[in-house]
């Protein structure tokens, strides 16, 4: 199938190509319009963006944070992935955040964004995203702008179906694509129909802290669960999960499980099953994943290993869990703002399946099943379908809504953006992207309360968009003006790594938030000093650890001896700036890991094995001043046997 | 005399929110600040307008060797001046009251006024004393040294009142809150003059 897709793809993009340079003649005919998409994704210098927009890494393991309408690109938080520009997961304090159940692991495939919600609405406080390869949540303060806490799910493999939030952030929820054996065991792969499980984890997250922790697993059959969404406003309470191999194949996939006309979107009653977890149902199962932490003040993760999980078996709990059928290998789920409607995309069909919340309820309650699969009741479909989109484009993907009552779709192979009315299904409008786009995301678009007025559409692929950069360009992201009737393209702008999905919100309701520098009163690191007279160089056995301070433009101790080849060093620094925007970088000459950024007041801790005897600098990084050359120092480092005792500078003396 | 007499304490009174509101401010803003830095003048220390302003001029005066902004304990002036304003005070509501009660002349009124304006201007001296010491009297270490056309150290003196350009930076200097309140105090004693002038012709 695959090779037929990218046949497919060559086929239409190709088509595409043609069609693209048609239309540049034209638009050179159009300048006048042009000039006004211009002046609608102008920011004058000085002005600030009306949108922030959160855009996940893909392969790069991170979240990008770009602006809107201009796309420009503001930073890149690492979440998964070690980041040497900061020393994320290279210093001591953020090591832990990259531990696992498999060790550390130092990247990660990250896909879904979703930023908090109260009352369906978003309130900006965190951000969700996946790691899929290795499966984790993480959620990213957006005050400090920082990843504070990786949780691994256990019993998963390919968290896919993720990070989806209930709309009072009561739960992030983590579906496993892949289904394998829970426990794990050494079996034959062909034996897995029956034998392999997908486990669906609500992660409860709490209302103040928003620290997680995996409040139940449902152990479902071994179907891939590819995409999730939580009811909203009416079915609030619900999750929907789209499937595809719903035949078990264990091989050749794409085209073992595209056999069955129709897989599932698995609807789950979650509040009743939290009910029945609240009164002591569900079963212990011994296990082992990570869940790490990062503190604010003591500006250091911990990781804590919990040997324990919560499972719950489907069958248990009638009432809680049925099948919706759904054509063509559903990919993305998708429910309007008023929750009545769920929106599975077949991503090998032309059409949409729309299902209707209120007619699954009428069919449950009148008992109305179609059989059942490993317990589970399947629901007619004819009974719970709401209605189709014939759009006449090719391979639907994933759907958002702009809160005026209409849905925008993504389809991959046609490469466009269709518009339809929600309850006519009529295709109002529609757009061709540049080119394979995957999501697409509405500010609030998936909340109960979207923002509208943009729309963009993240492209797997950039051909000809911009100025070649070799065979590796990166992805492009569109950004369409949808206040009209029309979709208007307005600009193209490049992303960093995958640009997978994204999560967007109104800058206002952010940017008053955003933290400008860390307290150094408030600094519970335990190796911080507050002021450069405190600094001090304290060996014990073979580890010399430095209590450093940095202030523009020098730091505190400058000038180290009596190090000794064979020590293990470690510079504990903190910036003592109590001012925005004023970081100091830390690189020390053969380090084997990475420099280190410290933002003000905080304190960061790199570890150093002198392994030459000589005199050897360290420096300042980030450009901090006039006088920032100058922000150096030296370590003399002496033979392992040599009897120098320990010394240093203190500003000057 | 009760009119004036009225008048003048409530005159005498508004001296103490000096003891509340700062008497002056300088700013100094920057490209590089696009919140300005400043710094309030009270009676008894020297405060940053924003937690951490005194802090971030103080780094980077010293680049150009000036020294750091004193603390109360480093000038006798701020032990001396909320005893000077709460005596003023203290005189006014004094002198208001025996004047309310008309056992003085209103003529005293007017010289308060003249004996707080001789402090005042005695206090805008010894301000800007100050002031030229803290932007002249540069470390000879510093490593910024920028040299006027005649050759001599450039001062970074601020304006005693209004604006300054002192290289990137753009200075104001203008009365507070409680500068401003202890000028109407003082204006309504000069009222008070005038009041009671009339008062006791009608007598
Ligand atoms: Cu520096």
């Amino acid at each position: 199938m695959r090779t037929s897709f990218k046949f497919l793809i060559l086929i239409l993009s190709t088509s595409f190509l043609f069609v693209s340079c048609g239309n540049k003649g034209n638009n050179s005919n159009k300048s006048a319009l042009n000039s006004s998409k211009a002046e609608k994704v102008y920011v004058a210098p000085g002005e600030h963006d009306s949108h922030y927009a959160f855009i996940s890494g893909g392969y790069s393991g991170n979240l990008t944070v770009y602006g809107l309408p201009s796309g420009r690109m503001f930073k890149e938080i690492p979440v998964f992935s070690q980041f040497p520009t900061t020393g994320y997961g290279y210093s001591e304090e953020t090591k832990p955040m990259l531990n696992t159940s498999f060790g550390q692991i130092p990247w990660d495939d990250s896909h879904h964004p979703d930023i908090s919600q109260t009352n369906g609405v978003l309130d900006g406080r965190w951000i969700f995203i996946n790691g899929n390869n290795t499966p984790r949540i993480a959620r990213i303060s957006l005050t400090t702008f920082e990843t504070e806490e990786i949780i691994e799910v256990p019993n998963s493999a390919g968290n896919h179906s993720s990070s989806f939030i209930t709309e009072n952030t009561e739960y992030v929820v983590a579906g496993t694509r892949f289904s394998v054996p829970v426990p794990q065991v050494d079996v034959p792969i062909n034996e897995y129909k029956g034998n392999f499980k997908g486990a669906l984890s609500f992660i409860k997250v709490d209302k103040e802290t928003g620290r997680m922790g995996i409040k139940f697993q449902i152990l479902m059959p071994g179907f891939n669960y590819d995409l999730s969404h939580p009811g909203r406003d009416k079915s609030h309470g619900w999750f929907f999960f789209t499937t595809y191999n719903t035949e078990e194949a264990s091989t050749l996939l794409e085209v073992n499980a595209s056999q069955n006309d129709k897989d599932f979107i698995a609807a789950i009653n979650w509040k009743k099953i939290e009910e029945y977890v609240d009164n002591g149902g569900g079963t212990k199962m011994p296990t082992n994943y990570a869940h790490n932490v990062y503190d604010e003040h003591t500006h250091t993760a911990t990781s804590t290993m919990v040997k324990e999980v919560l499972t719950v078996n489907p069958a248990d709990i009638p009432g809680a869990i049925y099948f919706l059928p759904t054509p063509k290998s559903p990919h993305g789920c998708d429910v309007d703002p008023t929750g009545e409607y769920i929106i599975g995309n077949g991503k090998l069909s032309a059409d949409l399946t729309i299902h209707s919340f209120s007619k699954m309820l009428e069919a449950i309650e009148n008992k109305k099943f179609d059989g059942e699969a490993y317990g589970i009741p399947i629901l007619n479909y004819e009974d719970v379908l709401a209605g189709s989109v014939k759009s006449g484009g090719l391979g639907p993907l994933h759907t958002e809504f702009d809160g005026l009552g209409n849905a925008y779709t993504t389809f991959f192979i046609s490469s466009e953006v269709v518009k339809w009315k929600i309850g006519t299904w009529e295709v109002i409008d529609r757009k061709p992207t540049y080119y394979s786009v995957g999501h697409l995301t509405i500010p609030g678009g998936n909340s109960r309360k979207p923002f509208g007025k943009y729309m963009f559409a993240m492209n797997k692929i950039t051909k000809d968009r911009y100025l070649p950069t070799g065979p590796e360009l990166e992805h492009s992201a569109q950004l369409y003006d949808i206040s009209g009737d029309k979709m208007e393209l307005l600009l193209d702008f490049p992303t960093h790594g995958e640009p997978h999905y994204a999560a967007a919100i109104p800058a206002d309701i952010i940017k008053n938030n955003s933290k400008k520098f860390y307290r150094l009163d408030e600094n519970k690191h335990p190796y911080a000093i507050t002021s450069p007279a405190d600094a001090k160089v304290v060996r014990e056995g073979k580890d010399v650890h430095i209590y450093m301070s940095m202030i523009r433009s020098h730091f505190t101790p400058d000038n180290i001896e009596g190090v000794k080849v064979g020590d293990k060093v470690y510079f504990h620094i903190t910036n003592h700036e109590q001012d925005f925007d004023v970081p100091h970088g830390f690189a020390m000459i053969g380090a084997n890991n990475s420099e280190l950024l410290i933002m003000p007041g905080q304190t960061k801790t790199l570890t150093w094995y002198p392994k030459k005897v000589g005199v050897w600098p360290f420096y300042c990084t980030d450009f901090c001043s006039a006088l920032h050359q100058e922000m150096q120092g030296y370590i003399r480092v002496s033979p392992k046997n040599s009897d120098i005792k320990l010394s240093w500078s203190l500003d000057g003396e | 005399m009760k009119k004036a007499g009225i008048i003048m304490i409530i005159g005498s009174l508004l001296l103490l929110s000096l003891f509340k509101f700062p008497l002056w401010n300088i700013m100094l803003g920057a490209p590089q600040y696009p919140d300005p830095l400043g710094m309030n003048i009270h009676i008894d220390g020297i405060k940053g307008v924003s937690e951490f302003d005194l802090t971030n001029i103080d780094g980077l005066n010293h680049y150009i060797g000036m020294k750091v902004i004193p603390k109360p304990a480093d000038m006798w002036e701020f032990s001396v001046f909320p005893k000077v304003i709460g005596g003023m005070a203290g005189l006014g509501v004094l002198i208001g009251l025996l004047g309310f009660f008309g056992k003085v002349s209103y003529k005293w009124f007017i010289g308060w006024f003249i004996l707080m304006t001789v402090l005042g201007v005695l206090g805008m001296y010894d301000f800007n004393q100050w002031l030229t010491a803290y932007g002249s009297d540069l470390d000879p270490h510093a490593i910024i040294k920028v040299v006027n056309p005649d050759g001599s150290p450039m001062s970074y003196k601020p304006p005693l009142l209004g604006y300054q350009k002192m290289l990137n930076f753009d200075v104001t200097s203008l009365p507070h809150t409680g500068g401003y309140l202890m000028f109407v105090g003082m204006t309504l004693t000069i009222v008070a003059f005038f009041v009671g002038k009339k008062e006791t012709k009608h007598l």
